[in-house]
């Protein structure tokens, strides 16, 4: 069942007096209630511009976003959940009263003994918000945007300038949310981030929605291939220039030649009938950092 | 709709923030003590020489009395005052703001017994007039420090309502606090409400945790009632609030609004007569300062604490604040922006 559908959606903003920036240009995509849905780009892509005129936050200059198949509207902010990219909360409050200061903006909440185990709060309740650390902040703000148990939770950009544990940490936070039956909207520019888990992405470019999809369906209609890689040293040039195969890493001392490969077995053959040796070989599937670079041209950390 | 547990839950947020904020919290007590205290000593000692006489329609004395009047009028190291109104006169007399009151006329003097320099100044009389009737009035004097404590603790409300309201709506908007709120069924009405109560709040708390810590070793005049200067000072930091809400009421920029209430508080603190009296300024600077909160504030507490005056004596005053702060809060509540767009 759809939950949020946009359509043709249009941000302008006045970067001077005579020039208009297109933020957002004519994005058209649908939502399942219950998914947790991607909108994937690097920095400036529209990503946050997006999911604000979605959250109701700002408005767009053109286009129409649907909740349930009817109008955005100011009740919203009591049905959805919010983490936005860049938030500070009161500085002298400690966690538990920044839950109550923010409990009682609501008519209904979660129960917070719930919400709290839910986010992993426990151990820092009495702490004050400036001293909390990067993660359990963004575990904050997470709680904030459950408070009122909403059907859906927007988290922009949840888990930027975590570390790797963190990150992890939050991504089954999030996958905990969804087993609640929960719609999430995700923006974020780390790609393993989509794979693990989002059901559905939109990849945006430039303010353009460029592709659409499951991840797995997206990369199946875009990669018939597996690469393989070898260290440049074991690979003959002559057999490099042959089979047209790329070189990366140039110019560093760990080159690598990337074998793109319809068939693994057939070409691990072919390799060892040249007698290639096989030392520090891997094979990897396209990931979404490669549709994205086949997709635009550049990669999203460009 | 107004809802009151939003209201009530951002007034109390706000109070706590500011309550453990130990070193704001200090400041804004420490500063006003230390300037009280700091005027209290400067302003202790006997500074000038000479004696303040008040002198009933001096310039009728000098003319329809030239003999009596001349004599004693010639004394050098005199200031001589006229006075219209004799009840205006004694209340000077007896706040030591005069030292002998004489009335030609009536061939009458007054002395105020409290008053070592009132002593001094009828042995002078006396040596230059014999047959004149004595009377006495009595009354503590007012010092500079009795004359300068509204202006000082206004001073003080004002720096606390503008800045205190002002750089924490625009800190708040800047790093998207205000957004984080909006994105809540809080309105804009509530938010502004619950910053200005609190403001309110801890601002009166401030202010008379100083006077009446401040008054046990300074032993402050008072002619008034203590109720009606409570009343003008929270109308008054009402106003001031109003006016912080809406200097802050658009700006991202900590920059720009710091120098918009340095704009805002350099005249006042100047002009609304904190320091010294605008009696004898022009004009055009009087009828400036009439358009500056603080200086309804001032005048409204010193007239309440030097003269003894009610409510509805000082009723201008507070008219002029209450259309002030209707005024603010409208154009602030209008003009106010949780600032989503970039």
């Amino acid at each position: 069942m759809t939950i949020i559908t946009v359509k043709n959606l249009i941000k302008y903003y006045q970067s001077s007096k005579a020039k208009e920036v297109k933020a957002v240009d004519d994005v058209s995509f649908t939502i399942k209630a219950g998914h947790c849905f991607g909108l994937l780009g690097p920095n400036g892509a529209g990503k946050t511009t997006t999911i604000e005129i979605l959250e109701g936050i700002i408005a767009a200059s053109s286009g129409e976003v649907l909740y349930h198949g009817k109008p955005l509207n100011k009740n919203i902010a009591s049905k959805i959940g919010i983490q936005f990219q860049h938030t500070a909360l009161q500085d002298f409050l400690t966690v538990q009263e920044t839950i109550n200061l923010f409990s009682s903006f609501y008519q209904q909440t979660i129960e917070q003994e719930k919400l709290i185990e839910l986010c992993d709060l426990g151990d820092f309740l009495d702490r004050n918000n400036r001293l909390l650390s990067g993660g359990q902040k963004q575990r904050l703000l997470l709680a904030l945007a459950l408070i009122n148990d909403p059907d859906i939770v927007f988290l922009d950009e949840p888990t930027t300038g975590l570390d790797p544990q963190a990150r992890r940490n939050f991504w089954q936070l999030i996958k905990n949310i969804k087993a609640q039956h929960k719609t999430i909207v995700l923006t974020t520019h780390y790609m393993d981030e989509a794979e693990h888990v989002c059901d559905d992405i939109a990849v945006m470019d430039k303010g353009k929605l460029i592709e659409q999809g499951s991840p797995q369906q997206l990369l199946q209609k875009h990669f018939n291939d597996v690469f393989i890689y070898l260290p440049r040293t074991q690979v003959p040039t002559v057999l490099i220039s042959k089979n047209n195969w790329q070189v990366s890493d140039l110019n560093s001392s760990n080159e690598q030649v990337e074998i793109k490969s319809k068939n693994v077995e057939q070409t691990l053959s072919y390799l060892i009938a040249e007698q290639v040796p096989l030392d520090g070989l891997h094979v990897k599937s396209a990931n979404l950092d490669d549709l994205f670079l086949k997709l635009t041209g550049h990669s999203l950390r460009d | 709709m107004f809802n009151t547990r939003r209201f009530f839950a951002v007034f109390k947020a706000r109070n706590i923030e500011f309550f453990r904020d130990r070193s704001s919290l200090g400041w804004n007590l420490l500063f006003p003590v230390l300037l009280l205290v700091g005027f209290s000593f400067i302003f202790s000692g006997n500074g000038r020489a000479e004696y303040k006489v008040g002198v009933l329609q001096l310039e009728q004395s000098a003319t329809t009395h030239p003999n009596k009047a001349a004599k004693f009028l010639a004394t050098k190291f005199v200031d001589f005052i006229d006075y219209q109104q004799l009840d205006i006169a004694q209340l000077k007399l007896s706040q030591h703001g005069i030292d002998l009151l004489i009335d030609f006329s009536k061939k009458s003097y007054w002395v105020n017994e409290n008053s070592p320099k009132s002593y001094l100044v009828e042995k002078i009389f006396l040596s230059a007039e014999q047959d004149f009737t004595r009377h006495v009035t009595q009354g503590k004097g007012i010092r500079y420090i009795d004359w300068a404590l509204p202006g000082i603790l206004g001073m003080n409300m004002m720096f606390s309502c503008l800045f205190g309201v002002g750089y924490v709506i625009v800190r708040y908007r800047k790093n998207s606090v205000l957004k984080r709120l909006k994105a809540t069924p809080l309105s804009a009405l509530e938010f502004v409400t619950a910053q200005l109560v609190s403001r309110l709040f801890i601002v009166m708390f401030i202010s008379s945790s100083v006077y009446i810590g401040c008054n046990v070793f300074l032993n402050f005049y008072m002619l008034g009632s203590y109720l009606d200067l409570f009343v003008v000072a929270a109308l008054g930091a009402f106003c001031l609030i109003s006016l912080g809400l809406l200097v802050a009421c658009r700006s991202k920029s900590e920059e720009l609004t710091g120098g918009l209430l340095n704009l805002t508080t350099w005249p006042m603190m100047m002009l609304s007569g904190v320091w010294f009296s605008l009696e004898g300024a022009p004009d055009g600077l009087k009828a400036f300062s009439e358009l500056l909160p603080l200086t309804h504030l001032v005048a409204g507490a010193r007239e309440i604490i030097t003269e003894g005056a009610t409510l509805s004596d000082i009723s201008y005053h507070l008219i002029v604040l209450a259309i002030m702060s209707s005024l603010f809060l409208a154009l602030g509540a209008y003009f106010f922006d949780w600032n989503s767009e970039r």
